[in-house]
Order: structure tokens, then C-alpha cells, then sequence
């Protein structure tokens, strides 16, 4: 498997190993194993519905699994205290797909409440030099005091990954981040993964079925089909496979755009 | 590994009717475990009894000056037929402050709060707003259900002494343009019949149907499924699952408190 030279390949932020999850008889996850290095941004590909979703979920214990293992940041996350989980999660950001923008407060609103929730005792001028940065690292200083409803796709989506900075995240988790936005739109937010992880210093795991998202943001790309990672390596080794499945996937978003 | 040591079975409909017991009596503990301990949630808190309770005065106002006025206005022929409109002062206030006013508040509570809490809370987890609070280290719980349950809880017997006065001017009203009786002295009838324990009795209700309200509004939306079918689901569910209950209740607090009461 290759792994890109500027990753160092001795600090592991995720580890899973055997991974199972099943809803009733659909069986979604059946055996995954996958590590994510430290400032190493990986790509998990896959066709709507198996599973990559509930994968990141179950990394931030969201969902549970039937069995295996997932280690984040040297802690497994199913042995975890409520406690000590919220205390993992201060230092893990998730992105979600719908961008889960709170509809009843304002953007500024928005990405102070983890703030305030988390951190005790800051002074409203540390909240708001605070927001105002992370705000400008994605660029959408003007809509600080605009509700939700008001943003276009991509805007609620780049707020989206803004509230999760403000913690300064170790690890980011992105659930689509392109779906649903027009390819101009999506090639912004693919650079703003990238500026995230140079910025922030983020290592991310990018769910995904865009393979231009994939090519642009990852350093390694696992390809999940039929509940297992078939192919795991840079974005051209994944792809030169003689796999009718992955050459089809492959063709499938070529014609599509 | 063969992936099936935790994996889910499907249980048969009597075990999932009562896992379903099992996990809303759970959520109903958890209340308990997460009310008393920081952090406390104080602003959220005050949003919520504002919306709970401010915003529920003008329809209570409404419902209960007319549920007043008509139980007067139907009343009175009865007594009539006995000379004993005199006694339409207490009668009124006996029936207003023991059962109509909690009754009458409890449901439109049930219908404008209880509907509200399902549908705010369904929608925020079908658009996983409840997800993104748990993953940014917020206890979605105590900051969303704790804070609305505690509201609705404390609200309701004010509420319900509110509809009790505006019932009783309704009365009043109907009671002074016929029997010309004076502002004092309908009052002082009124309140001759009413006890101490009339009063526990009605704001005991009025809190356990409070927490119901708010409860059952809040475990409909926090398990919400199925996107926006899901949050209608959760509404309609949350008001005729409550209003259900609290007629449940209503028989308890009435055969315990006329136990206390000796009859």
C-alpha cells in the first residue's frame, strides 16, 4: 500500500481492525480494517449505501458496532465513559452531509455554541476573535449574522466544517462533503479540506462517492464495495485494477461529469 | 471474528413492545440522573419556559375564560330548577380549581407544547442537529430534554392557576349579568368551598402532567425516524400519546386525593 513520504508512518490517530456492523439483515460493514496516520488525509470511496457513513459514525461513537475494534487517538471508543467520550470528541470534528447547522441560531450563533458549551469562563472578546477566525478561514465573514435557512448549499456546508474548527480538532471527519453541490462549488470545498489540513494541522477521513473530491484531498484512498475495503493505495494504484466493480465505479463518475 | 457476537437479532412483537417499555422508562430515569448534576443549562432554561409558558397565555386565555363562562352558563338551569343559583359561585370554583382548569390546561398544553417539543426535536435529529451536538461534546440530552421537561414542569401549575382566574372571571361575567352579584361577594362564595388540599391536588396535577407533556413530546422527537414523515409522526404521536396519559393520571390524582380528603 502506498503511503505518501510527508505522512509519518509511526503515529496511528485511527485504528480499526475487524470492523462489523449490521442493521437487521442487511449486513453494511463485514470486516473493515483501516488506519489513518497522523496530518494523513484518507479517503474512504464507495457507492451510496455501503456503508461509509456508518463507519465514520461509529469512529465518533455515534453508532455502535457488532465487533471489532476502533481505536481514536490511543483510546478504544467502545470501552469509553460517556465522560470520557465527550472528552474524545473535543478533539475530533465531524462534517456532517446535511452540514446539521442548528436552524433556531444565527451562523455566529452556531459556532460559538460548542464553544461556550466546552470551554468555561471565556471573556466574550476571546468568543468572538475566535469565531471571527474561523469564520475567515472559510470565508464567509458576511453571513456571520444570517440564520441558517439563508445560505446556499455550499455556505451552509463550509459553516458546517467552520463549527467543527473552533474546537481546533486533531482529526476531521467529513461525510460527503461534496454531495449535492454544483462541480464549481465542490472544487471549493475540496480546497478548503486542503487548507483545513494544512492550516489546522488535521489528519481526515473523507467519505465519499466523488472521485474528483478523492483525487484532489486524499493522500490514500480505501475502496469500500460490498461491505469490505478492496483496494487501498494512492487514488491512480486503487484505480489501475482489473476489479469490473471499481472500473465500472471509475466510468460511472467519469461519464457522470 | 465472524462479525455476529454483537449483532442485532430481530425480536418478536412482544419483546419489542416491551424493550419499548424498557427504553422509554430508561429515557424517563435518565431525566432524573441528568437534572441534578452541572452543567446546568440556565439560559436555554429561561428560553424555554418563555416559549412554554408566556406563549401558551393568549390560547389559555381564550379556553379557559370560555370553558368559565359555559360551565356557568350551563349549570344554571339545573340549579334553577332548585332555586340554587346562589350556589353557582361555588360550584364553579369547586369544578374549575379540582378538574377543569388542570384538565383543560394539560390539553392545550399537550396539543401547542407537546407537538412543538416532538416536531422541534424530530426535526433536529432527522437533520442530525442532535448528532452534531453529541459529536461537538454537548450532552444533546440535558441541553435539549432536561431543559424542556424542567420548563414544562414548573409552568404548568402556573399556567393552570391562570385559567383557573380567567375561568372564574368567565363565571363572573355570566353570574353578574344575570344575578347582578358583586365582584366581592362572588369571590368570597367561591373561595368558601375550595380547601387546602383542593389546591395541592390541582398543582400536583398539574406537574405530573407538565413532566408528561414534555416528556413524552421529548422521547417521540429525540427517536424520531423516517425524515420529515417522521417529524409528524413524532408531533401527532407526542399529543395523542400524552393526552392519553394524562386522562390515565387524571383517575390516579382523583382517587388518591379523595382518599385523603376521607369520602
Amino acid at each position: 500500500m502506498h503511503i505518501p513520504d510527508n505522512i509519518s508512518k509511526e503515529e496511528e490517530v485511527i485504528v480499526i481492525k475487524d470492523l462489523y456492523k449490521s442493521f437487521g439483515e442487511n449486513h453494511v460493514l463485514r470486516g473493515i480494517t483501516l488506519n489513518l496516520f497522523r496530518r494523513e488525509n484518507v479517503v474512504v470511496l464507495g457507492r451510496s449505501g455501503t456503508g461509509k457513513s456508518v463507519l465514520i459514525k461509529i469512529i465518533a461513537g455515534l453508532l455502535k458496532a457488532d465487533a471489532g475494534e476502533v481505536w481514536v487517538l490511543g483510546k478504544d471508543v467502545e470501552k469509553l465513559t460517556g465522560k470520557e467520550l465527550r472528552q474524545l470528541r473535543l478533539k475530533l470534528g465531524f462534517s456532517f452531509q446535511s452540514s446539521a447547522l442548528y436552524d433556531s441560531m444565527t451562523v455566529r450563533e452556531n459556532l460559538e455554541f460548542p464553544l461556550v458549551q466546552n470551554v468555561k469562563h471565556l471573556k466574550r472578546s476571546e468568543i468572538n476573535k475566535t469565531v471571527e477566525e474561523v469564520i475567515e478561514a472559510v470565508g464567509l465573514s458576511q453571513t456571520i449574522n444570517q440564520m441558517p435557512a439563508e445560505l446556499s448549499g455550499g455556505q451552509r456546508k463550509r459553516i458546517g466544517v467552520a463549527r467543527t474548527l473552533i474546537l481546533r480538532p486533531e482529526i476531521m471527519l467529513y461525510d460527503e462533503p461534496t454531495a449535492g453541490l454544483d462541480p464549481i462549488t465542490s472544487i471549493d470545498i475540496n480546497n478548503l479540506i486542503n487548507e483545513v489540513q494544512q492550516r489546522y494541522h488535521t489528519s481526515s477521513i473523507i467519505i465519499t462517492h466523488d472521485l474528483t473530491c478523492a483525487k484532489t484531498t486524499g493522500d490514500r484512498v480505501a475502496m469500500l464495495l460490498d461491505g469490505t475495503f478492496v483496494r487501498q493505495g494512492s487514488f491512480d494504484e486503487v484505480f489501475a485494477s482489473d476489479d469490473e466493480r471499481i472500473k465500472s465505479f471509475y466510468d460511472y463518475n467519469f461519464i457522470q461529469q | 471474528m465472524n462479525g455476529n457476537s454483537r449483532a442485532s437479532y430481530k425480536p418478536g412483537k412482544i419483546t419489542r413492545f416491551f424493550l419499548h417499555i424498557y427504553h422509554a422508562f430508561a429515557f424517563v430515569m435518565r431525566f432524573f440522573r441528568e437534572a441534578f448534576i452541572p452543567p446546568f443549562h440556565f439560559k436555554e432554561f429561561i428560553r424555554q419556559c418563555y416559549n412554554m409558558g408566556y406563549r401558551s397565555l393568549p390560547l389559555i386565555s381564550v379556553t379557559g375564560f370560555i370553558t368559565g363562562l359555559v360551565f356557568t352558563k350551563q349549570s344554571r338551569p339545573s340549579l334553577a330548577d332548585f332555586g340554587a343559583t346562589s350556589w353557582l359561585p361555588s360550584l364553579v370554583s369547586i369544578a374549575i380549581v379540582r378538574a377543569l382548569a388542570p384538565l383543560v390546561t394539560a390539553l392545550i398544553c399537550a396539543g401547542k407544547v407537546g407537538s412543538n417539543i416532538g416536531a422541534e426535536l424530530g426535526s433536529m435529529k432527522v437533520t442530525e442537529q442532535i448528532d452534531a451536538m453529541e459529536v461537538s461534546a454537548i450532552n444533546p440530552y440535558k441541553y435539549l430534554v432536561v431543559t424542556r421537561v424542567l420548563a414544562t414542569t414548573l409552568m404548568l401549575p402556573l399556567l393552570m392557576f391562570y385559567t383557573a382566574f380567567v375561568g372564574m372571571m368567565g363565571s363572573f361575567l355570566d353570574v353578574h349579568a344575570h344575578e347582578q352579584t358583586s365582584f366581592i361577594s362572588f369571590f368570597e362564595s367561591a373561595f368558601s368551598s375550595i380547601n387546602f388540599l383542593d389546591y395541592w391536588a390541582s398543582i400536583a396535577k398539574a406537574l405530573v402532567y407538565g413532566f408528561t407533556i414534555s416528556m413524552v413530546g421529548s422521547y417521540k422527537g429525540f427517536y424520531a425516524t423516517n425524515g420529515t414523515t417522521g417529524v409528524g409522526h413524532a408531533a401527532n404521536s407526542a399529543v395523542v400519546t400524552s393526552m392519553f396519559l394524562i386522562f390515565i393520571e387524571e383517575i390516579i390524582i382523583v382517587q388518591i386525593s379523595n382518599f385523603l380528603r376521607g369520602g
